[in-house]
């Protein structure tokens, strides 16, 4: 009995030594020197990988940071400034500081704008209305209204309006990305988050005709150019018969919204404007 | 009776306009002649706005390979060049020509006489259908020239006639062969010249016992060529298929019908071919089916391309008030409209009118894994298998299962018990894989 306790432990012992020192040795020929600063950038990173900053993850982002030694063009939007910042004390770099963006759907074809006209039965996704037909308002440009933005978000942050049928962006949206290109149509945009939310953009890019595009949709840009005239920054680019407001030039003046003969601009979270003093009025006060 | 092996489903025939015989349809107030009716490269137009065309006058021009010149099937002044919804919704280039009396070009020879002779050598004869803009009839719309040139290094054995119109519904094709047979067969003697074959044979499915009595009739006079009746099955007219029919051949996956020495043309295309070169007449009209269980008289009318469909359903006796839905095609493969006046091009067979409570989509609950839809695929494809590989967005599986196979017939579709959108799933793959493909060969 005691002989074969004894012969195990020595038998099993020996072949744990032996293979501890092969290993430390494979060990040593294969080890990986890994930056550390990689670990601690990573840590930094908000790790939810979005892939908003065009990596496959945080954590290819934070190796691609190391290893190219420097913050330009990177930028990781759901973190921010803050986590930029960070990232740039880590390694001893300036962060340049961006502008949060948000994400925002150009199209106002609700049920009551654009009234469809046949009724979709088939699989419910975007990409595939897209290539089936126009949609059912007849806007080749519009929304389709079957949520593949919805599918796409990581966060949470659109939701389908049962009423309206179109997707609506939460305040949450960190702007990564997912619905812009998930989108067969191309009807969502990143634009400048701007001061207290404040936005200004054309809720419209079908670049048909007015009168064509107007059949379809009551809201439609029709392309007539009264905003361009207005503008007295020169933001607004005209093309293709749509207006496209620049909002690295806009100003926010807000002047460009009223004059719109089909309330194409949109603006959101402005104060209520004050009425326009009519000369009706002014009598009345004489 | 031959038929092909695998697959393959039974659908109600419903040819209710099977004995009307072709109408001529009243010239329309005016036409939309879209650019694009064929597959390939859109035609660039050569007349400009105000320029008076007469009928059959080349009117644009298919420049690339892959292309095919439209010429006007009226006689009129070109009002604009203008984007019109075409049957998808989507805007495309046309040419809106307003209608005046019948001015036809001179060289086109409109006597009824059959001339029986044809003395061009095979590439007149090609460079004949090239500048004639003959395109597949059958609904793909393949430009017909490139078909009737063999690629240096192959050869072909057989000329396949595709009289098959599988489809439910549609019967044009079968009216075509009943009272143009005779033009048909000079057509096909005129392909098999080109094609330098000596073999063809006429595929009809064994539900148009009058076409292949009638036929077989005709086809004493004109050596090399047989009628064979298949038996009745969707989707028969599927080139492939058709191939496996007849002459029990297998195109391999990716390949084109040469690979297994033979070319496949319809018989709406033969005839056009016959009056291309031997009439000089352009393909500026087509017999298109009209027809639907309330529709007022089911029936076939010889169209000028460019015709709305809504002048088309006022002559079959206006729309039905129960209409659900207008399908451009057949029920199978055809395509509901978007809007109700987009325009007859060289490719539409039919238009297929259906009530209200025939044209709802089941619900789709659950796959139950009965495997009926692999059973009925033609292709040998395991469609449930698919839709959820292309619905994860697993598109190198997708492409390892075959997926661009598919030729979306929607035999999948019709047999599911589970009303499940298969084919939905399946064509999204395939654009997505598709694209990958395309992007791996460049």
């Amino acid at each position: 009995m005691n002989e074969i306790t004894l012969f195990s432990v020595i038998s099993l012992g020996s072949i744990g030594t032996l293979a501890a020192v092969i290993l430390y040795f494979v060990a040593q020929k294969f080890k990986v020197i890994e930056d550390p600063r990689i670990d601690q950038v990573a840590e930094a990173l908000p790790n939810a990988n979005c892939g908003g900053c065009g990596y496959a993850g945080c954590r290819a982002f934070a190796e691609e940071i190391v290893r190219k030694q420097s913050l330009d063009g990177m930028n990781c939007p759901p973190g921010g400034n803050e986590v930029m910042k960070e990232i740039a004390s880590l390694l001893g770099l300036e962060a340049e500081e961006q502008e949060p963006t948000i994400a925002v759907v150009k199209c106002s074809g609700t049920r009551e704008n654009a009234p469809p006209k046949v009724n979709y039965e088939g699989a419910m996704t975007c990409s595939f209305a897209h290539t089936l037909f126009a949609g059912e308002s007849g806007c080749p440009f519009g929304c389709l209204g079957c949520g593949d933005c919805v599918v796409s978000c990581d966060f949470d942050a659109i939701y389908m309006d049962k009423e309206t049928g179109l997707p609506v962006v939460k305040d949450n949206c960190v702007s990564c990305g997912a619905c812009v290109k998930a989108c067969p149509r191309n009807i969502i945009e990143l634009r400048k988050r701007g001061k207290k939310d404040r936005r200004i953009f054309v809720s419209c890019i079908n670049t048909e005709k007015g009168g064509v595009a107007r059949k379809n949709c009551s809201v439609a840009c029709i392309g007539c150019g009264k905003c361009v005239k207005e503008c007295k920054f020169d933001a607004i680019v005209f093309e293709n018969n749509l207006a496209y407001i620049d909002y690295n030039k806009c100003t926010m003046c807000r002047k460009c919204a009223p004059v719109c003969p089909t309330n194409a601009i949109h603006e959101l979270n402005f104060p209520p404007r004050r009425p326009k003093p009519t000369p009706e009025s002014e009598t009345a006060t004489n | 009776m031959k038929t092909f092996k695998i697959g393959g489903i039974h659908p109600p025939e419903n040819k209710l306009s099977e004995s009307s015989p072709i109408k001529v349809l009243p010239l329309p107030e005016s036409v939309s002649i879209p650019m694009g009716q064929h597959l390939g490269v859109p035609a660039v137009p050569v007349v400009q706005k105000g320029d008076r065309v007469k009928t059959g006058q080349m009117i644009a021009k298919g420049e690339a390979f892959i292309s095919a010149n439209v010429h006007s099937s009226v006689t009129g002044v070109v009002q604009k060049i203008d984007e019109i919804s075409d049957s998808s919704g989507y805007r495309r280039k046309a040419i809106i020509i307003k209608t005046e009396p019948d001015e036809w070009e001179e060289s086109i020879d409109l006597s009824p006489n059959l001339v029986k002779e044809c003395t061009l050598t095979p590439e007149e004869i090609v460079k004949k259908v090239n500048e004639k803009g003959i395109v597949g009839m059958g609904g793909a719309t393949f430009p017909s020239h490139v078909k009737l040139m063999i690629p240096p290094g192959k050869k072909a054995d057989y000329l396949l006639i595709n009289g098959v119109e599988c489809e439910p519904y549609l019967t044009s094709d079968h009216r075509l062969m009943l009272e143009h047979g005779e033009e048909m067969l000079v057509g096909i003697t005129i392909q098999m010249k080109a094609l330098k074959v000596s073999k063809a044979i006429i595929g009809i499915e064994n539900n148009k016992k009058d076409a292949i009595d009638h036929l077989r009739k005709l086809v004493t006079d004109f050596p090399g060529i047989t009628v064979e009746p298949l038996k009745v099955k969707y989707p028969q007219g599927g080139e492939k298929q058709l191939i496996k029919a007849l002459i029990n051949r297998e195109v391999p996956s990716g390949k084109l019908p040469i690979e297994v020495g033979c070319v496949v043309h319809n018989v709406g295309t033969s005839v056009a071919v016959y009056q291309a070169v031997q009439k000089n007449k352009p393909l500026i009209e087509r017999v298109v089916t009209i027809t639907g269980n309330s529709l007022k008289e089911p029936s076939n009318f010889l169209t000028r391309v460019g015709t709305h469909i809504s002048v088309m359903i006022e002559a079959a006796g206006g729309l039905p008030e129960d209409t659900g839905k207008i399908i451009y095609g057949g029920p199978m493969m055809g395509k509901a409209l978007n809007v109700p006046d987009a325009p007859i091009t060289k490719g539409t067979s039919g238009i297929l009118i259906l009530p209200e409570k025939t044209t709802r989509r089941k619900t789709a609950v659950n796959c139950i894994r009965c495997g009926r839809c692999a059973g009925v695929c033609p292709m040998g494809l395991e469609p449930y298998l698919l839709a959820v590989l292309a619905d994860k967005n697993r598109h190198e599986d997708c492409e390892h299962e075959r997926i661009m196979d598919c030729m979306e017939c929607g035999s999948c579709l019709y047999i599911c018990p589970s009303g499940r959108p298969l084919l939905d799933h399946i064509r999204i793959g395939k654009g997505a894989v598709g694209k990958i493909i395309r992007s791996r060969n460049q």
